[in-house]
Parts: C-alpha cells; structure tokens; sequence
C-alpha cells in the first residue's frame, strides 16, 4: 500500500532552507526562533492572521479534528500559498507530544494534508522530547535545549509580569515597550551562549522583575480573570478569538499560567507512570534528575517575583500538585490531564476566581479534567465563577463574549459588594490576594 | 424613566418604568433581522410618545443587543444577569428560573447558592427548535400546544439540535405517526434538553419560575416542565419582560433618546466580515448560466392522448412527494411537486385517484417508489417496485449524462453523493446527522427573515460580499449570521452566503473534497435544493467546473423510479386500482416490540381489507414472527459470550461493574479476577433508554460521546440497586496486541470514572473504586493490583492476587480466542453460502444494543454475515499507516480494514460515536486503507438516537453497490 515515503529535513537543508513555524505564544516564541536562527537554521515565525487560515483548514483536515490542528495546519498552507516562500527550500517543524490524545498525530495530519494540498514534497520537522521521529538535520543538542528552556523561562516571566502590569498601567504600552527591549538583550545573550545558566536566568529575571515592578502603575480594584484550558486554545490568539484582547476590553486582569508547568507535567508524567504501573528503576533515576532540574528552573520566577506584594507570583508546580490531591489522579495525564484541574484551583486560590476554561469543541481529555471536573472544584470553593467556553470554526464570537459577560458581571458583582464592604473597613494598604473571595 | 431594550435573536423587547418601578410601558415584536431599524424605530418613538422629552436612563440587553449597544455607546447588561436583577426586585422568593428564549436556554438558581447557566453553542431545545419543528409538522405554534393537549404516547426525540431531533421525527411521520404525539414528545423533548443539559446535577425545586416566550406562549411545554420536574411552576405576569425589565432596573446613565437612536441607525459594523466573491457580477452573467442550465431538459409529451403504456414514479422524500408519469420512450408525460405535510398517504391517493379518473384509459405497466416513505407507500398501494434512493438517482442521472461520474443530490433534507465506477454506485456519500446544511435549512431562515424560499434565494443572486458563514449545523449558523448582522452584512450577502455554505458543507463536510478532481470530470447535480440557481452557481464557483441540473432536478428520484419500474416491468401493475383507491383506508397505531431487547416503536398501518404493514421495525421478528439467522451475527454471539458471566456468591461480598465503555471487553478479565478472589461480581443491567435517563442528569459535558453518557446510567442502576463497591478503574494503558506504536485507550475511555467520580455524588455513599491501574504490565499489576484492593478489603494476599491475576489474563486472551474461532466460523459458513460478509467494526462497546440501535440486526436482515473487528484483526501483522497508530482498539479497526482489503466477499462498515475526536483520525485512515484496494467504505454515525431511515439508505446502496460490481 502506498504511505508515501516520509521526506526527511537533511543537514543541507539545514543550510538552506526556510523553516515555518506556527504562532503560539508571541514572547516565547519569538525568543525561540532567535534561539534557532542562531544555531544556525533560518525560522520564521507565522505571526499570520485572518478567516483564510480557517478555510484551509476546513478543506485539508477532517472537520471534526481538534480545532488548533486545523489551525495549525491552516496557518501552514496559507503561507505556503501566499507566496512569500520559496517552496524549494521551505520546510515546516511541528511539536509532537506522544501522549493518547489526538495531539499526538498533528504531525501526520499535517503531512495528508501538504500531499493533498499538493506540497507533499516539503519536509516536515517533529520537534517531540520522546524521540518519536527523527530527522537527520535536526538535532536537539543538550546546549540547544538548556537554551530553550531559557525561552522558556523568560517567556513565562514576561507573560506574568505584563499581564499583572499592562491593566494598571498609567502610560499605556510601556509595559510591551519592556517586553519587547527584553526580547531583544535575551535573545543577544543567547546568541553569545550566555543567559542559560541558573545562576544567569536568575539574574535576568530578577532584573526583569524590576523593570516591571518600576513602571508607573494606577491599581484600581479590576476583576480577575484565570485563563486555562487546551493549551494551543488558551494561548493562541488565532484559536481563542483573541481572548485577551476582549478581556482587556472588558477591564479585567488576566492570568494565563505559563508553559513550565505543562513542561513539569509532561516530565513528571513518565515519573508518575512508573509509579502507579511499574518500571525501570533506571528510567525513573533519569527522569528525576531532569524533573529536579525543571523544578529549579521553576523555582526562578517563584523567587524573583516573591519580594514584590504586588505581584502574584505562579503556583509552583508541587503546590499545584498537592491542590489536585484528592480531586482527580495523577496518572491523569493525556493532554492537559489534572494539570488543568490543578491550574484552576490555584488560580481560584491566588485571587482569580472567575476562570475562561477554553477547549476546543469535542476535545476529550477536557471532557475529563476541564467541563468534568467544575462541579467538584464549586463544592470545594463556593466563590468559584467559571465558565467553559468551545472554540471551533464556527463557534461565533458574538456566542463567547456573551457567555464570557455572563461570567464577568458575575465577577463584577463579587467586586462591587467587596468594594462595599473593604470601604467600610480596610485600612489603607489593601490586601494584594483574594480580593473579592475576601468578602466572604 | 428608565428603559430597557432586550434585544433578542428574534424579537425586540421593550419596558419603560417610572420612579417606582411600575411598568408604564411594554412592546414586544418580532424583528425579522432588521435590528438596526427596529431599535432606532423603538428609542425614537418612545422619546416621542412615552417619554415626551429628549432625556431618559436606558439600558440594552440581549443576545442581539451588544452591537446595538457598541455603536450607540449605551451601557449593556448581559441578560443572565438581567433576568436576575428583576427576578430578585419583583418576585424576591423565588428559587429557581427557567428562561427559554429565541436559541438560548438558561437555568438560574437563586437560593442555595447562586448559579446562572446557559446553553453552550451545541445545544437546540429553545426556541427556534420548537419553531423548526412546527414548520416540519406544518402547523403553527398554537395548533402544535392544542394538539400537545391530547396525546397518547410520548417518542424519544432528541433535541440536541434540529437537525437530530428532525431525523427523529421524519420517521415517525412517515410511519403514520399521530401529531398530537409528536407535538408532545417534541415539548418533552426540549424538557430533557434543558434539564440535561443545564441542571448538570443539581436539584429544580422549590418556587420555579417559568420566562421566555416559548414558556408564556405554549401551556402545554410549561404543563411538560411541570410533570418532568414534579412541581407547579409559575409563568409569572410580564414573564416575556424580564430581560428587559433587568435592563431598566439597571439604566443608571440618563440617555439623549433622539441621540441614541441616530446613532443606533447609522450604525453599520465594522463591515468587516469574511466574504466570498460575488456570485454573479451582471445580468449578462446570470442570463448566460440560466441558459446553459435550461438545456439540460427531458421531452415531453401529453399524457391526455398518449396511447401508450405508462410508468409511474413516485418519491417519497422526508418533506416534499414528488410523482412522474413516464411513456414508452422515457417522456415526461405528467410530475409533480409538492409538500407531503408529514403524511404522504392521502396525497399519493389523491395523485392516482387524480391520474385514474382524469384519464380513464390509462394503461399503467408498472410503477416504483424510492424515498424515506418507500415501505408505507408500497404496502399502501401495492406498488410495484421499491429501490433505494441512490439507485433511484444514479437511474435518472444516467439519462441526462451517460458517463456521469459524481452524482450529487441535495434534497429537503438529507444530502446524497456518489462516485461512479465502472457502470455501479461505489462510494457513498450521506449526511451524518450534525450537518445537514439541505434545503429545509435555507427554508428555514428564510422564513425566520421573513421571506419565501424564491424570494429569498433571488436576493442573494447579485450579493456584493456573500457572507462566509462556515460549514456547519443550522444551530451554529444562527449565530453565524447574528455575527455577520452585526458586523453589518446585509440580507443579500446573508442569503448568498447560507447558498455557499450549503455547498461548503456537502463539499467539506459530506463528501470531504479538497478538489473538484476527486468529484470527477463528469458531474450531474439534482434534488429541491439545485432548483436554487444561487446554490447551483457557488457550486459551480467553488468547484470550478461546470456541471449539468436537469430541469427536472427536484424530481430525479420519481424519475429514476419511473425508468426503473419501466426496466422492470411485467407490463401489468400490481397497483390499487380506482375502485380500489375509493375504498382506500389507513389506520395507525402504536405498539412497543417484545420480541428483543431493542424494544422497538412499531406503528402498525393498517389499510382497507386488513392488509399490514409494520413500520420502526430493525430486524423482522414483527413482521414474520421469525428471527434472522443469529448464528451469522458475530455481535449476537459475543453479547451471549458475555451474558455467560453471571454472578457467582462470596464470601468477600458484592463487588458492582458498571457494563460500559471499556468494562464491556474486560468483563471476562475482571469477572475472572474477582470471582477468583472470593468476590460476588454484579454487572448492571443491560442499558436501555430509562436506565440512561436515571443517570443523565449527572452529565457534565453535553458533547462527550454517548456511550459515555450511558455509563453515568449504569453506575445509578448499580446505586440502586444497593451495590457496596463499584470498582470502575483508570486505564490509560489497554492491553498491547502488537497491532500499533502504542496501545493506549482513548482519553474518554480511559478516564471516564474521573468524571463519574466527581460529578455522580451518591457515590459518597459507597466504596468507589476508581484507581489508576496498568492491565498492561502483566509482571508489576498483582502488586500494584493488591495495593489498591488492601486498601479497602482486609486479607488479601499477594500470592492468591497473583494467582487470580493469572487466570484473569488466562480468562481475556481465552475470550478473544472464543471470539475469533467464532468469527472464523462465520466466515467460512458464509463464503460457503455465497453470501456478502460484513465487518460491524467499532469499539467492544458498540455491542450494546442501546449504542449501535440495532444496526447488526438490521445487516443481517439483508442476508449478509456479520463480524467484528478484532475477529480477523489477529491475522494481519502490524504494517504502516498514515497516521500515529496508537490506540488498542482502533489498531484493530485499521488491521480488519487491511484485512478484507483482497476478500471480495467481505466489506467494512464503521461505527462511529458522535462527538468522537479520535475517530475523526481513524475514519480517514480506515477509508484511505480501502479506497487504496478499491474497496467501499461505509460508516455510520452512532448517537443517542439515530436515524435508521439513514442506515438503511446507507446499506441498502452498499448491498445494491456490491450486486452490481
């Protein structure tokens, strides 16, 4: 039977070659394609927009296929169709996670789709941590993935801190001001080989904190927001319809917990299997040796942000482990797995109790751990406002933003009565957590 | 004064308060999309005659009222809410509302711990499914409540969406059902939808208060709550106003009226919405595409002096009843068209009474029938001949184009497609059940716009920016088309745009095209739907071919009867004859089936002379009081397999096994294991519809699979029935049989006992066991096994753990031992008989009845043999596919498909759950594995209910396919 043989990324293609990749999260992306373009490939990053993007999808991938792999593979044929590109020398890379959800086969969707579409000549490149396919011009040295867990860091810092700045800001755009000249000294500094170890990422994200912490800022009480959900979903603007932005509008603070705890779970994950079904007591010794390292890097951020009041600082991922105890399983662990449970619970602990859980129309494992889980999260916290939102081709927006109201003149209420009651008896130095839970 | 708009999908309301909160004025009117006008029309009139002066607080509310507030800067209260600030200010000790309006449904609890819910965006049961409905029954509102008021039998409907709930109800039109029934069912319908849905669990009591429009209007949907809930619940005064009411209590900001309505008017959207190119750009354009269309055309003749024998087609399609009269050489002598408003019995007794007595000489050689009413209408009038729809099509399409090579039809409401090869029907194409984007669809919102379906269609012709409304279900694309209104489309891109994406949905969804290659050079388009030159023409445009509509598109199917009966003809009809006819009755009633566990609906028709017939039946036990040959039916005999493991007594007490999901294929594994253990083992009963209503309202999610669903049923029955311990286990991992690159369950499936953990709070009362264990390693799971169980038994030890863990394992590869002799059997008895070997692949859980709706009997009933999946998928070694191949069970699935690929008597038929993510993977692997050996692929999709009409058009054109190969 014809599978059609796989097109390999070859070392001189490596040379060549422009590889695509997908949007997902702006600030730690494009640290990693600088990261890449250093070692020497030539990335771009698909930052792409518009109702074509959905179209393509629609004609290349199954209808009823997960949402980001429409987009994903959407936003990848839109560019190879716009002509920007030259098709003999482009290749795409993809992240392939190998857990049993369908995320797992984006990979392979997106190669029936190139064949359909008649690009079944340009290699595709699987970036996975399991080995799962490989490709002879691509390799992820020990150095390239310490540099990537760098971006990784970064990335989540910068995302913290602007979300919890940019609302309150008192001249609007510093904060992306920051951000941006951030992005371009880390990305020098990686290119230089620097800025990757411990002792250098704290530096940085401290200095980084700072920054953040001196722009000028007007804290007025706003309602907070948790975003959690499918993970392209949640941070995809493309996929969520820009979420953000309508939050903003809406005069909300949002927080979108970062991409290291999906890392420490997708790590711990190997951990917990052994534990619950048995295995090589090597593997486990090597896996912990990467998890403690993970779990140091996480602790940078946590560290860095702790001195500021007026930040809330990430959950750590123990702690967020130790929330879900009791509430769904750790051998959870396709797609988001109790992550997701996990986020929510400590988002509602950390003062943001009005929470966007975002999924992809039909999406399984979120069956599970998002929409399945809600009503025990409401019996353990009453003051839980959470509302779960699909996100597919056709979900309208005018759909959304009116479920999403819902949730927020809910959240308002919660504040306004809060408001009340804090001006009757808080004295001048408002409390930083649990503002409108406060109140109960 | 204070005012308050809400703005819904289909109306606008308005309140006007004094100081006190006293009601000084209301209006309430439909809107027909003109929302913009309708709402300056309102701020300006009420300034003039209500408020007498420029100044007022306004407020706006409603789904449709966020642009409207946006553009004239006037504060917006989402309408949960707002309802909830009224209910709370007029009616202080209420406990709960129930709010339906135009298509969204809302439950709010008030007392206990404030909760609003709202549907999600997959979720009919409102408004707009009732209006849908009544245009099917052809009935108005009121006439639908009235006959609600005297029924005698409730049919399950689902109400999902209407396309489901329409799949539904067509059947039982055309099996004679009463529409007082219908009607009833219809409303108790929208009953479980709302509390399915949206109750997730939680109690309705105390004071209930009924709002919306379909809740003031029809008394008996309230009566309907009423009895399901189990209480008296209270339509308050004004219940049409909340929303609005809310809206006013809170206008705070004082509004210049006249302002407001100026710039409501002139607001005109970010005019910034996806749109497709114009279908036509001139009159010369279109004026040249009416006249190549009008060539494709049959003769005619007079039927009035037409010597000849004659030959009469009829269709019975699921809204319209189309009649031709064909002569000797194939002229069209005598059609037509119109609605069968629900019951097409009198109206073919019309058509031959008319044909009869208009002319007393006419010699009729033969006749046939086609179409969802084909068995009532032969038996009825003992027509000659009955063929599938498909053949029906493929007979007249061959007429206009002798080479055709893509066949596509778009009817009332289901979608017809088929590829031609080599002379014979070989791959077929139907709508699944959430995409009927058909003709009933652009009816549909036409109406709802306030336009007839010509009028409407013209509109769209010259569209400058047709809309880009997607490929979905009508639900979805309400609010895609309240989206585009809002950003300022107008009716004429509107009306181009549902034409597109009529064709988007057939082309995408339906037949999964990506190019008009794949469709074939050669290509007729038919059916109700193609009549609509805005349809014809973006399927033209999207396509990039050009294609040939016979003018007689809307009666293909009568027309390729009539050829067929002619093909067939003994030049004497069976048909009644005039003195017949006269004397022609028809009597129905309904009867629960006995003879099975499917317990089917039937309606028994009777007709004059006390000739039967029996619809709604899958198998036919009923109707010959015989059964099919059960020894050739794979999934009978694995369900008798099953029924072997009975309860055994001992002495470590019950242990209860929910029969669902994966439970179903490791009952052997774990019955052995615990039995071996001293356990009594207690499966719950066999599902059936009451057991999946007593767990339904547990359901969280209202898109996972059913199967799913189901399980929340049988973990109650088990409840119920007083079971200590259910033990229900996390599997991430199935067992490995070397098939794949893994072996992984799918995430419903291997964590569904998370979500019954958490959302079925009985459980509280009991042991539940619901532990993650890894069946896969053999070596490592007694221990880990052992640890689980100490926890909640004492005196287990890890030597008789492992030991029953050995026969456990002994006991499952035994199973699928006994399953694959079986299955060997089968095959071998039929290849022997010479008849057509069918492979029912699915998941082991398909087996039960109330998941695959008979589908097996109704295989077998066409004298064909079944097997299952992982009967044949051991004697294929693991190969390459297209995709990642790691799932236990659909590793099978493609191993079975690489299977029969070179046994010309076998075919494979896919079941497929609705909502199912993994298999939008494992269809396209399965086809592809096919098509690449020239095999026909079929599937067909499974949910709560499912339209067997479909099914059976569906097999009936495979069996018809594979005679003519």
């Amino acid at each position: 039977m014809p599978i059609p043989q796989r097109i390999p990324f070859t070392k001189e293609m490596k040379k060549n070659y422009t590889v695509l990749i997908p949007m997902m999260l702006p600030i730690h992306f494009e640290l990693l394609k600088n990261v890449f373009n250093h070692e020497g490939y030539n990335m771009v990053l698909l930052t792409s927009d518009g109702p074509n993007i959905v179209q393509e999808g629609l004609k290349y991938v199954h209808n009823d296929t997960c949402y980001p792999a429409l987009l994903v593979i959407g936003q990848f044929i839109d560019a190879l169709n716009s002509g920007k590109y030259d098709l003999s020398r482009t290749a795409l890379i993809i992240t392939q996670t190998g857990g049993g959800c369908r995320a797992s086969n984006y990979i392979h969707l997106l190669r029936k789709a190139l064949r359909k579409a008649g690009y079944g000549d340009i290699p595709v490149i699987s970036l996975n941590p399991s080995g799962l396919e490989k490709s002879p011009g691509f390799k992820l040295t020990l150095t390239l993935i310490r540099k990537l867990l760098a971006c990784l860091v970064y990335g989540d810092a910068m995302m913290l801190l602007q979300n919890q700045v940019k609302p309150y800001e008192v001249n609007p755009g510093e904060s992306q001001a920051l951000v941006d000249r951030w992005v371009k000294t880390l990305s020098d500094q990686i290119s230089a080989g620097e800025g990757k170890s411990i002792k250098e990422l704290r530096a940085n994200v401290e200095a980084i904190v700072k920054d953040f912490s001196e722009i000028l800022v007007n804290r007025v009480p706003k309602v907070k927001v948790g975003v959690v959900g499918e993970i392209y979903i949640k941070y995809s603007r493309l996929g969520n319809n820009n979420l953000e932005a309508f939050l903003a509008s809406q005069d909300c603070e949002v927080n979108v917990p970062g991409l290291m705890g999906f890392m420490l779970f997708k790590c711990d994950n190997r951990l917990e299997d052994i534990k619950l079904y048995g295995g090589s007591k090597a593997k486990y010794a090597l896996v912990n040796f990467l998890m403690n390292y993970l779990l140091k890097t996480e602790q940078i951020l946590i560290d860095a942000v702790k001195p500021y009041p007026q930040f809330t600082p990430p959950g750590s991922y123990l702690h967020v482990k130790e929330l879900v105890k009791g509430v769904i399983g750790y051998g959870n662990k396709m797609g988001e797995g109790w992550l997701l449970t996990g986020e929510m619970l400590e988002l509602i602990e950390s003062g943001y109790p009005n929470i966007v859980c975002t999924q992809p129309f039909g999406c399984l494992p979120n069956h599970i751990c998002g929409k399945g889980m809600i009503r025990k999260i409401k019996s353990l916290h009453e003051d839980a406002n959470i509302v779960p939102i699909d996100y597919d081709p056709s979900a309208t927006k005018v759909n959304q933003e009116n479920r999403i109201k819902l949730m927020l003149s809910v959240a308002k209420e919660e504040l306004q009565e809060w408001l009340k009651g804090s001006a009757q008896e808080v004295p001048a130095a408002a409390p930083v957590k649990k503002e409108p839970a406060a109140a109960r | 004064m204070k005012i308050g708009l809400d703005i819904g999908s289909t109306t606008i309301k308005c309140v006007v308060l004094d100081e006190e909160n006293r009601i000084v004025y209301h209006s309430y009117e439909r809107h027909y999309s003109q929302i913009v006008e309708k709402a300056a029309e309102i701020l300006t009139s009420l300034g003039e005659q209500v408020v007498h002066g420029r100044k007022a607080m306004v407020a706006v509310s409603g789904s449709a009222g966020m642009g409207v507030a946006e553009s004239a800067k006037l504060p917006f209260i989402q309408e949960v809410f707002a309802t909830r600030i009224a209910a709370k200010t007029y009616i202080p000790d209420a406990d709960v509302i129930v709010e339906l309006g135009g298509e969204d449904a809302k439950i709010l609890f008030l007392t206990g711990g404030t909760e609003v819910r709202m549907n999600g965006s997959c979720a009919g049961g409102t408004g707009a499914f009732i209006d849908q409905m009544a245009t099917l029954l052809n009935i108005s509102l009121d006439e639908m409540n009235e006959a609600a008021k005297s029924y005698d039998k409730i049919y399950t409907i689902a109400s999902r969406c209407g396309v489901f709930a329409k799949s539904d109800i067509q059947p039982l039109l055309n099996q004679g059902a009463q529409r007082n029934d219908i009607s009833a069912s219809i409303f108790s319908a929208v009953v479980n939808q709302t509390i399915a849905g949206l109750a997730q669990g939680r109690d309705i009591n105390g004071k209930v208060l009924y709002l919306g429009g379909p809740l003031t209007f029809l008394s008996e949907l309230r009566k309907s709550f009423d009895n399901t809930l189990g209480l008296q619940g209270i339509c308050p005064e004004n219940s049409l106003y909340y929303v609005a009411l809310g809206a006013a209590l809170s206008a705070e900001e004082e509004i210049d009226l006249p302002d407001a309505a100026q710039a409501v008017a002139h607001y005109t959207g970010s005019g910034n919405f996806a749109a497709n190119p114009p279908l036509f750009t001139n009159e010369a354009e279109y004026e040249e595409f009416v006249a190549r269309h009008e060539k494709a055309t049959v003769k005619t003749a007079d039927l009035s002096t037409y010597q000849k024998p004659v030959y009469i087609g009829i269709d019975a399609g699921s809204t319209t009843l189309k009649t031709v009269v064909l002569g000797e050489d194939g002229e069209l002598l005598d059609s037509s068209y119109q609605p069968n408003s629900s019951n097409p019995v009198p109206l073919v007794r019309e058509f031959l009474l008319g044909l009869y007595e208009k002319h007393p000489g006419i010699r009729i050689a033969s006749s046939a029938v086609t179409g969802y009413g084909e068995d009532l209408i032969q038996n009825a009038f003992r027509v000659d001949n009955g063929i599938v729809e498909t053949v029906a099509h493929f007979t007249a399409a061959k007429r206009f184009m002798p080479d055709v090579d893509f066949v596509i039809d778009i009817g009332g409401q289901d979608i017809k497609c088929f590829k031609i090869r080599n002379g014979a029907i070989d791959n077929i194409f139907l709508n699944e059940a959430c995409s009927s984007g058909c003709g009933s669809f652009l009816q549909t919102f036409a109406n709802a716009l306030g336009y007839s379906i010509a009028d409407f269609a013209r509109k769209g012709l010259f569209a400058k920016h047709p809309v880009n409304l997607g490929s979905r279900c009508t639900v979805f694309m309400n609010s895609s088309v309240k989206q585009a209104q809002k950003d300022g489309a107008t009716i004429e891109d509107i009306s181009a745009g549902l034409s597109v994406s009529v064709v988007k949905n057939a082309l995408y969804k339906v037949i999964r095209a990506t190019t008009p290659q794949e469709l074939g050079e050669h290509i007729v388009v038919q059916g109700g739907t193609f009549l609509n030159d805005a349809v014809l023409r973006s399927f033209e445009l999207e396509l990039g071919v050009q294609v040939v509509r016979p003018t007689i598109s809307g009666l293909m199917g009568a027309y390729g009867a009539a050829l067929y009966a002619k093909k067939q003809s003994t030049g004497k009809s069976s048909l009644l004859s005039l003195e017949e006819l006269k004397g022609f009755t028809h009597k129905v009633s309904v009867v629960s089936c006995g003879l099975c566990s499917n317990h089917c609906r039937l309606t028994v028709n009777t007709f004059a002379g006390g000739r039967k017939f029996i619809g709604g039946n899958r198998c036919e036990k009923p109707v010959t009081k015989k059964g099919t040959d059960e020894g050739l039916n794979l999934y009978e005999y694995k369900r008798q397999l099953l029924d072997e493991y009975q309860q055994v007594q001992g002495s470590r007490g019950k242990i209860g096994i929910p029969m669902g999901l994966n439970m179903y294929e490791l009952l052997p594994f774990w019955h052995k294991l615990f039995t071996t253990l001293g356990f009594e083992v207690v499966t719950s009963p066999a599902s059936n519809r009451a057991l999946y209503l007593k767990g339904q309202h547990t359901i969280p999610s209202d898109t996972v699979c059913f199967p799913a669903k189901l399980i929340h049923g049988h973990v109650q029955a088990l409840l119920d029935e007083g079971v200590g311990t259910i033990f229900y286990p996390c599997l991430t991992y199935n067992l490995d049989e070397h098939l794949g690159d893994n072996h992984y369950n799918c995430p419903v499936v291997a964590y569904y006992p998370e979500v019954i953990g958490a959302n079925m709070g009985e459980l509280k009362k009991v042991t539940f066991i619901d532990d993650y264990l890894g069946i896969h390693r053999r070596k490592e799971f007694p221990g880990k096994l052992l640890e689980v169980l100490s926890r909640h038994f004492e005196g287990l030890t890890l030597k008789e753990v492992k030991a029953a863990c050995k026969l456990a394992y002994a006991e499952h590869d035994a199973y699928l031992q006994k399953v694959r002799n079986k299955g060997r059997e089968i095959i071998e008895k039929a290849r022997g008989e010479g008849r057509q070997i069918i492979v029912l692949a699915g998941r082991p859980y398909h087996l039960d009845p109330e998941t695959n709706h008979g589908i097996d009997k109704l295989i077998a009933s066409f004298g064909a043999a079944i097997v299952t999946e992982d009967a044949v998928s051991d004697q294929v070694e693991k190969f390459p596919t297209g995709v990642l191949n790691q799932w236990t069970y659909h590793s099978r699935m493609y191993a079975a498909a690489r299977y029969i690929a070179d046994k010309p008597d076998m075919n494979l038929v896919q079941l497929v759950s609705f909502g199912c993510g993994v298999d939008a993977i494992t269809t396209d692997e399965v086809r592809e594995i096919l098509e690449d050996e020239g095999k026909i692929y079929t599937q067909i999709k499974i949910d709560e209910i499912t339209n067997l009409g479909a099914v059976k058009i569906r097999l009936r054109s495979l069996f018809a396919a594979l005679k003519d190969r």
